[in-house]
C-alpha cells in the first residue's frame, strides 16, 4: 500500500494509513528521498497515528529515513506515536535515539519551523 | 464473536508478519486483554514472525487462548525449521537487543510477555513459546 | 474377544445406559418442575439464603436456574450453563450476593432433586442405584460450573475495582497549559508503575502536554525494576514529544538508577517540585516572576 505524501510549503507530510508491511516501509523510504530531492524540501513529517504496532524494522527504517534525509540537509520528525505503541516500544528497547518526535501534526510543523528558523 | 481455538499463520513473506500480528491483536482483544496489552502482544508477534523470516526464510506462528487453573491468557508459538541457534545464552543476553537493529530482539520479546521459553537445535529449527496472562 | 475390546464395549454400553437413564431422569424433573421448584425455593428461604432478593426475584431466578440445570443434564454440555452462570453472577453480584449463597442454593437444588429420585425409585433399589450413578457426576459438575462461574465473575469485578482505585490514587494533574505534573507518593510496585506509565502517556496525549514533571519526593525507596519503569516512562514520554523533568530524587534512588546502567546526566532532574515546575515553565516559554516583585510593582 502506497503512503500518500503531501507537499506543504517547504515541508513534506507522509501520512501512514494502516498496517504497513516491510516492503511498504522501504517503498516509503525511497519515495521520501526522491521527493525531498525533487522539491528541495527543508523538512519531512511522518505521521504514524494509524500505526498500531511499531516493531524493530519500522524503527530501524524510520531511523534510516531520518539519516538519509539529513544528508540532503533536511529534518525529519515522527508524529502521532500512540501511547500504547510508545509503551510497547520502550519495553522492547526501541527508543529511536537521534530521531525527533512530536505529539501530532501541529507540533511536528512547529518543530520543523523552529529548526528551519534556527538555521541560517 | 467466537474465540478461535487455534490460529496458525504461515510466515513466508513480510505481508504475513502484518497478518500474524493483526490476528494476534484480534485474539488478544477477544480474550479480554486491554488495548495496551494487545499492542504488546501484537508487537511480540511481529518480532517473532520477523525472526522466522530473517533467519529461517519461512515458518509459522500459532496462537490460541489458554486457561490454566482459571487463569486466562494467550499462548503464542513461533516455529521454524531453520538453521537453529548456536548459543541460546547469547541471544538472551541484553546486548542482543534490537535497538541497533541487530540480533533477534528476544530479550525485548521476553520483557513484553509474561512467560518465555525457547528450544532450538542446530540444523533442525527453533521454537519460541510466549504467554501473557490477564491480570 | 480381547479384554481391551471387551472393556471398550462395556464402556460404550455403560455410557449408553447412562444417557438413557439421564433422559429418564430429565423427563421426571421436567414433569415435576412446578413442585420441585417450589420445594427448592422454600428450602432457600428456610436456609436464609439470597435474602438480598425479593420473593418475586427469587422465584424468577429459581426458575431460570432450574431450567438451565435440567437442560445441562439433558444435553450433557455445559457451555450454555457456563454463560448462564456468568450472566447470573453479573446480575446478582451488585446485589451483594455472596459465594456461599450461590454454592448453597445449587447444592440445595441438587439435594431436592436427589430426594425426589429417592421417592420415585424407592421401590426398586437397583434402579435407584443406577439412576444415582448417572445423576451424581452430572450434578456435581453442574454445581462446580455454577460456583466457578460465580467466583470468576467476582474476581473480575474485584480486579476492576482495584484498577479504578489505583487510577484514582495516582492523578495526573494539569497545572498549566501543556504542563502535567505526576506526583508519586508511597510504595510503588511494578504493576502500579506500569499503570502510572500508561496513565501518564494517555494524559500527555489528551492534554497535549509538552513538559511533564514527575515528582518522586514522596517515594521512599525504589528497586531496580521500578527504577527501570521510571526510565521507560521518560523514554516513552519523549516518543510522544514531551520532555520529562524528574524531581525529588533522593540520593538512594539516584544510586539505584545509576546501578541499572542509566546515565543520570541524560535525565532531566531537579531537586524539588517547585524548582521542577519553574524549569518546566521556562521550557514552555513562560516568564517566571517572583511573587514579591509583582506585589511591589
Amino acid at each position: 500500500m502506497e503512503v500518500p505524501i503531501l507537499k506543504q510549503g517547504r515541508f513534506l507530510i507522509a501520512t501512514i494509513q494502516a498496517a504497513l508491511s516491510d516492503a511498504d516501509l522501504l517503498q516509503l523510504r525511497r519515495a521520501l528521498i526522491d521527493k525531498v530531492i525533487h522539491f528541495r524540501s527543508n523538512g519531512v513529517i511522518i505521521d504514524v497515528t494509524a500505526l498500531d504496532v511499531m516493531d524493530s524494522f519500522a524503527t530501524r527504517t524510520l531511523r534510516d529515513i531520518t539519516n538519509m534525509i539529513r544528508l540532503r540537509g533536511a529534518d525529519t520528525v515522527i508524529v502521532g506515536i500512540q501511547p500504547e505503541v510508545a509503551f510497547a516500544m520502550v519495553q522492547l528497547g526501541l527508543t529511536m535515539e537521534g530521531v525527533a518526535t512530536a505529539l501530532d501534526l501541529e507540533e511536528g510543523l512547529e518543530h520543523l519551523q523552529q529548526r528551519a528558523a534556527g538555521k541560517i | 464473536m467466537p474465540v478461535l481455538q487455534n490460529i496458525v499463520v504461515a510466515i513466508r513473506s513480510d505481508g504475513d508478519i502484518v497478518s500474524a500480528r493483526q490476528q494476534g491483536r484480534s485474539l488478544a482483544a477477544a480474550i479480554g486483554f486491554t488495548a495496551t496489552d494487545a499492542t504488546l502482544i501484537a508487537t511480540a508477534i511481529s518480532e517473532l514472525a520477523r525472526n522466522i523470516l530473517m533467519y529461517a526464510g519461512q515458518g509459522e506462528v500459532m496462537m490460541h487462548r489458554a486457561e490454566i487453573s482459571h487463569r486466562k491468557g494467550i499462548v503464542i508459538g513461533a516455529r521454524d525449521s531453520g538453521p537453529g541457534i548456536r548459543s541460546i545464552e547469547d541471544v538472551l543476553r541484553d546486548g542482543y537487543s534490537t535497538s541497533g537493529g541487530l540480533g533477534l530482539g528476544l530479550p525485548g520479546v521476553k520483557r513484553l510477555m509474561d512467560d518465555f521459553a525457547i528450544e532450538s537445535q542446530l540444523g533442525q529449527g527453533t521454537m519460541v513459546t510466549v504467554k501473557k496472562w490477564l491480570k | 474377544m480381547s479384554s481391551n475390546k471387551r472393556s471398550a464395549i462395556q464402556e460404550q454400553r455403560t455410557a449408553a445406559q447412562s444417557t438413557e437413564l439421564l433422559q429418564e431422569l430429565v423427563a421426571h424433573l421436567r414433569q415435576n418442575r412446578t413442585q420441585l421448584r417450589e420445594e427448592w425455593a422454600n428450602r432457600i428461604t428456610e436456609a436464609r439464603l439470597l435474602t438480598a432478593m425479593t420473593k418475586d426475584e427469587l422465584f424468577a431466578e429459581a426458575t431460570s436456574v432450574y431450567d438451565n440445570y435440567v437442560e445441562a443434564l439433558a444435553t450433557g454440555t455445559f457451555e450454555a450453563l457456563q454463560s448462564y452462570a456468568r450472566n447470573l453472577s453479573e446480575r446478582i453480584i451488585p446485589r451483594g450476593v455472596e459465594t456461599h449463597e450461590v454454592v448453597g442454593i445449587v447444592l440445595l437444588l441438587r439435594d431436592v432433586l436427589a430426594r425426589s429420585l429417592f421417592a420415585k425409585y424407592q421401590g426398586d433399589f437397583t434402579m435407584l442405584n443406577r439412576i444415582l450413578d448417572a445423576y451424581e457426576p452430572a450434578a456435581n459438575r453442574i454445581a462446580n460450573t455454577v460456583a466457578v462461574g460465580f467466583v470468576q465473575e467476582r474476581e473480575r469485578v474485584i480486579r476492576q475495582q482495584q484498577e479504578a482505585i489505583r487510577e484514582l490514587s495516582t492523578p495526573v494533574l494539569q497545572v498549566r497549559e501543556r504542563l502535567l505534573i505526576l506526583p508519586i507518593i508511597g510504595v510503588i510496585d511494578a504493576q502500579r508503575a506500569r499503570q502510572l506509565t500508561e496513565q501518564l502517556l494517555r494524559g500527555i496525549r489528551m492534554n497535549r502536554a509538552k513538559v511533564v514533571v514527575i515528582d518522586i519526593t514522596g517515594v521512599a525507596a525504589m528497586d531496580a525494576t521500578v527504577a527501570n519503569h521510571l526510565v521507560q516512562t521518560v523514554e516513552a514520554s519523549r516518543l510522544l514529544g514531551a520532555t520529562v523533568i524528574v524531581t525529588g530524587l533522593s540520593p538512594e534512588i539516584a544510586q539505584t538508577i545509576v546501578t541499572i546502567g542509566v546515565d543520570l546526566g541524560k535525565m532531566n532532574t531537579v531537586g524539588d517540585l517547585q524548582g521542577g515546575i519553574e524549569q518546566a515553565e521556562r521550557l514552555l516559554g513562560y516568564k517566571v516572576v517572583p511573587v514579591a516583585d509583582t506585589a511591589s510593582s
